[in-house]
This record gives structure tokens, sequence and C-alpha cells, in this order.
């Protein structure tokens, strides 16, 4: 439900004129709801960014979030695959 | 990797029959400016409250939709995991908030001149929405238009 949750949000957001970079856990859902741009993310619920502590990996994950929004441009949706 | 299998039988149950809503037509709004002077906010449905302000309430049918809005400055260890759901493992993000409101690392990045900066204030849900009718119709229009007021040029989400 988080995944539908932040993908409606990221539309909202979006269709205010502001762009948006989503992280989906379940890619299924994300091309489901489809929010401009997401980045699927190998990891369980609960643990977006990757693993507790590990500020490295939370890092990678977020820049190659954040270069979503740099390297498309347009239109959407965009599902990316992030792998480690 | 996150998988429906994780979930309770009842939860893939109601899931199979789920109807997810779907965003159509797809809005894109370009990026106006270099990342380095983009001013990033962060959405993150993890369900956590900063100290002092009403915790989401998990009895509401159908989720609770309100939002809480984060300051940049709070410390992310004092944030409090309203989140109700029980079909997720919560001690990864209790242990580490920034596992699912990433605001360090975003102010890391700041300092790194990677992003230009944090917006003054960020946006928190408590994901476990089914029923989405109250979502859209109030809180999301407020949350796009708070984005807007404190100036964000870019906003990341994070789900759990």
């Amino acid at each position: 439900m988080c995944n539908q949750t932040v993908g409606l949000t990221a539309g909202a957001i979006e269709a205010a004129g502001v762009p948006t970079v989503t992280l989906a856990l379940l890619e299924s859902i994300a091309k489901a709801v489809r929010p401009p741009r997401a980045l699927w993310v190998p990891y369980p619920h609960g643990y977006p960014l990757g693993a507790p502590h590990d500020t490295a990996l939370q890092t990678r994950i977020l820049r190659a979030a954040l270069d979503l929004a740099v390297e498309h441009p347009g239109p959407g949706p965009v599902l990316a695959r992030w792998s480690p | 990797m996150a998988k429906s299998s994780e979930l309770s039988l009842k939860n893939r149950l109601f899931l199979k029959t789920y109807r997810w809503r779907r965003i159509d037509p797809v809005p894109w709004a370009p990026l106006e400016k270099p990342l380095a002077e983009c001013t990033v906010g962060l959405v993150s449905s993890a369900g956590f409250v900063p100290p002092g302000v009403e915790a989401f309430d998990e009895t509401v049918r159908g989720g609770d939709s309100s939002w809480r809005k984060v300051s940049a400055d709070v410390d992310p260890s004092t944030l409090t995991d309203c989140h109700r759901s029980e079909s997720f493992d919560h001690k990864g993000m209790e242990a580490d908030p920034d596992l699912a409101f990433p605001l360090t690392r975003l102010r890391e990045l700041a300092d790194a001149g990677v992003i230009g900066g944090v917006a003054r204030e960020h946006v928190s849900l408590m994901g476990s929405i089914t029923v989405t009718g109250p979502l859209q119709k109030q809180s999301l229009p407020e949350v796009a238009a708070h984005f807007r007021e404190v100036g964000a040029d870019l906003v990341l989400l994070v789900p759990v």
C-alpha cells in the first residue's frame, strides 16, 4: 500500500509543477500506479534505502534516484531498476 | 527484494483482488535547474512523527490519510514510528530512521554540493492507505501546495 500512496503523492506533486522521483519496492505496483519517475530497489518492505546505518549504500541509492530526474527528458512514466 | 509472498495470507488475498489506482495521464514537470542548485523535498510513507506532533491514527478504516510536516532541522533519531502495518519488519527503520526518511543523507548531499539544499519542511504520511479518496481529494493537494510554498525544485518519495 505504501508504494501506491507514494506513487499517487508523486503524481499530485508533479501535476502541481514540481518534478518527483519515487523509490519503488514492488515493480508490479509501480507499473500499475505509474508515478512519473520511479527507481525500483531490490530490498524488502521496511528497507527502501537498503540497510540501516549503511550510509554509503543509502547515498548511492539516493544519487541514482536524483540522477533519474536529470537524465530523463520525459515524458513519463519512467521506471528504472537499481542494482547494488 | 520485496515480495508479496512476505505478507500474511489475509493480506495476499486482499492484494489479489485490490484494484490499484492508476495515474492517467501521467504528469511530467521537467527539472528546471542543475541538480546542484535544486532545493530537494522529501516524502516518506513510513508514518514517522516528530516529537510533540499528533500520531497517525491506526484505527481509521481504510487508513489515516492525514499528513505531517517534518522540519528540516529535526534530529531523525527523535522521530517516532507510527506505521500501523504489521506486514513488514520495522526494526531497521527504528534503528536508523534514515533508512526510510533519509534526511541526514540529503543534508550530506547538500553539504557536498550534489544538491543545492534541503527544503525547510518535509512530509510524512502513513502509507497503509487502502481507501484513497480522502488522500487524493484532501491531503495530496495540500502536500503539493506545501512543496510549492517551500520552493522545492525536486521531491524524493520513499515507501516502506
